[in-house]
């Protein structure tokens, strides 16, 4: 699965990394970075939460 | 814990995020989920913000895809009320608001496993029901409403009560250049939940952009032939108005629960698990229920957890007592107003301690936390996202105040 992130939608309100900060992380200068962009199955639990939570709707999974 | 079925009564998010997290379970047994709006599940927040102000159109509201929609296998029935329901027998009554048959009309269905998320509706301002004019904002409908009479030309607004969707109303409207006045009965904006202090802060952002801020002060009468023309203030001022917009809070989707064998005391009064009576749970803005991380009552009216909640009543049906997780979240919530972000996580009562952890009022960019009996409660942040949910997870943890005092972030 490959993470896309719409990076005009996101406000680095940060949901994602609470959820699977070893994937998404907000850093010092409030931009968000896709630390994994194409994680493994395993992993497609808590990103579908990180695509739900997000309140701005920025996260969309291909694959 | 096997269960036939599941019918989940009200179709926005909690009811939609629970019904994805039932089929994310494996659940793969009939899910009905009823709702008596005729829009497919939309999201609510952009309705005073981008899609108020005109930004947004309707498709980016919706809250999934279609083909998702179909993924999901539901019996959805749109434009049909929950009227009724008995606990002992499980027989919910509903009504198809299409067919004008009525409330006697309709049909019964015996339901097993039962999520209700009917949510909460605007409180009306008592003798300004039958004017034009006169919105709340809680629906697609209202919001479209509002926007066309934003629209009509270079209308007066009034905006009644200064909470956050009042405030976004206010702050949207200013953005497209309409005379606003907002009307706050509290001493300050939200002076209850965040003390006078950071109501000043509010209070002043709205100021500073133009709005015409009158605290400390009631409504008398909202008054017009047909169509209201003027606000009547408690001090008499009077106030020429072409579109009043009511903000004072909402009350919870139960009066269908009514004699149906369950607890409703401001919402559907449910265990720490969500689970209101066996084989029933509740999520979201209706839901009241005991938050063991802050030994409190609460009913959220927040976004973030509706989407949560939703998602621990599905599973809470699906499990046996034994293996049931109490739901202890740090509620967190985001208001946009202007080019601010206001975010606060936690509890915050106006008598707890205060420390600016980073920025300053005076800029308007800081993050605030707030501490009680030693602990970490509360965090609010004006453009402060990141650190924000970092004290967030901070509470989570059980962190001390002088911790998160120490903190550096
Ligand atoms: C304008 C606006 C802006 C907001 N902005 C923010 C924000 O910036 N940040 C934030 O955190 N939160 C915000 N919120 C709050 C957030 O949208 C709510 O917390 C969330 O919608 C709650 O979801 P819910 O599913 O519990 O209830 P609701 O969204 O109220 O949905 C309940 C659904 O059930 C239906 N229903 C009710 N009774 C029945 C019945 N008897 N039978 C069938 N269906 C029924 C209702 O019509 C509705 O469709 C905002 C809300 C509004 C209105
Ligand atoms: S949850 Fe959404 S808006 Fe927030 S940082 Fe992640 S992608 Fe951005």
């Amino acid at each position: 699965m490959k993470i896309v992130v719409d990076f005009d939608l996101c406000e680095s309100n940060a949901i994602c990394m609470q959820i699977a900060p070893d994937i998404f992380e907000v850093r010092d200068d409030d931009f968000l970075y896709v630390l994994n962009e194409e994680p493994g199955e395993e992993d497609r639990v808590r990103v579908d939460e990180c695509v739900q939570r997000c309140p701005k709707q920025a996260i969309s999974v291909e694959g | 814990m096997t269960r036939r079925s599941v019918t989940i009564v009200g179709a926005s998010l909690a009811g939609l995020r629970a019904a994805e997290a039932l089929r994310r379970q494996d659940f793969d047994g009939p899910i009905t989920l009823i709702g008596d709006e005729l829009h497919a599940p939309y999201d609510r927040p952009p309705l005073s913000k981008q899609f108020l102000a005109g930004d947004w159109g309707e498709d980016r509201l919706a809250l999934t895809r279609p083909d998702k929609l179909d993924d999901l296998d539901l019996d959805l029935r749109l434009g049909v009320r929950a009227a009724s329901f008995d606990l002992v027998s499980r027989r919910l009554g509903i009504v198809n608001l299409d067919d004008g048959a009525g409330d006697r009309g309709g049909e019964e269905l015996v339901v097993d496993g039962l999520l209700i998320a009917t949510g909460a509706r605007c409180r009306t301002l008592r003798g300004s029901e039958g004017l034009d004019g006169v919105f709340v904002l809680r629906s697609l409908d209202d919001s479209l409403a509002i926007r066309a009479a934003f629209g009509a030309g270079p209308v007066r607004v009034v905006v009644v009560g200064a909470g956050f969707i009042g405030a976004e109303v206010a702050a949207t409207a200013r953005t497209q250049g309409l005379e606003v006045t907002m009307i706050e009965s509290l001493p300050q904006p939200l002076s209850r939940v965040l003390g006078d202090a950071m109501g000043a802060v509010c209070a002043e952002l709205h100021r500073e952009h133009g709005v015409d801020l009158r605290t400390g002060m009631g409504v008398e009468a909202v008054e017009g032939e047909g169509r209201v023309e003027r606000v009547r203030l408690s001090d008499g001022s009077v106030i020429e108005a072409d579109v009043v917009v009511v903000g004072i809070g909402v009350v919870p989707n139960t009066e269908w629960l009514e004699g149906s064998g369950l607890r409703i005391d401001n919402g559907v009064v449910c265990d720490a698990t969500c689970l209101a009576a066996p084989g029933v749970t509740a999520a979201g803005d209706v839901a009241r229920w005991p938050n063991q991380r802050f030994g409190e009552v609460m009913r959220v009216e927040h976004w973030d957890n509706a989407v949560a909640q939703g998602a621990h009543a599905a599973r809470r049906l699906l499990v046996g007592d034994g293996e049931a997780e109490p739901f202890v979240p740090v509620p967190w919530f985001w208001s946009d107003q202007y080019d601010r972000k206001i975010q606060m996580a936690g509890r915050i009562g106006p008598d707890d301690e205060m420390h600016i952890a980073t920025g300053s009022l005076a800029e308007r960019r800081f993050a605030a936390i707030y501490g009680r009996a030693g602990r970490l409660v509360g965090v609010l942040g004006f453009n402060r996202p990141r650190q924000v949910m970092r004290y967030r997870m901070l509470i989570e943890s059980g962190a001390t105040f002088e911790d998160a005092i120490a903190a550096e972030f």
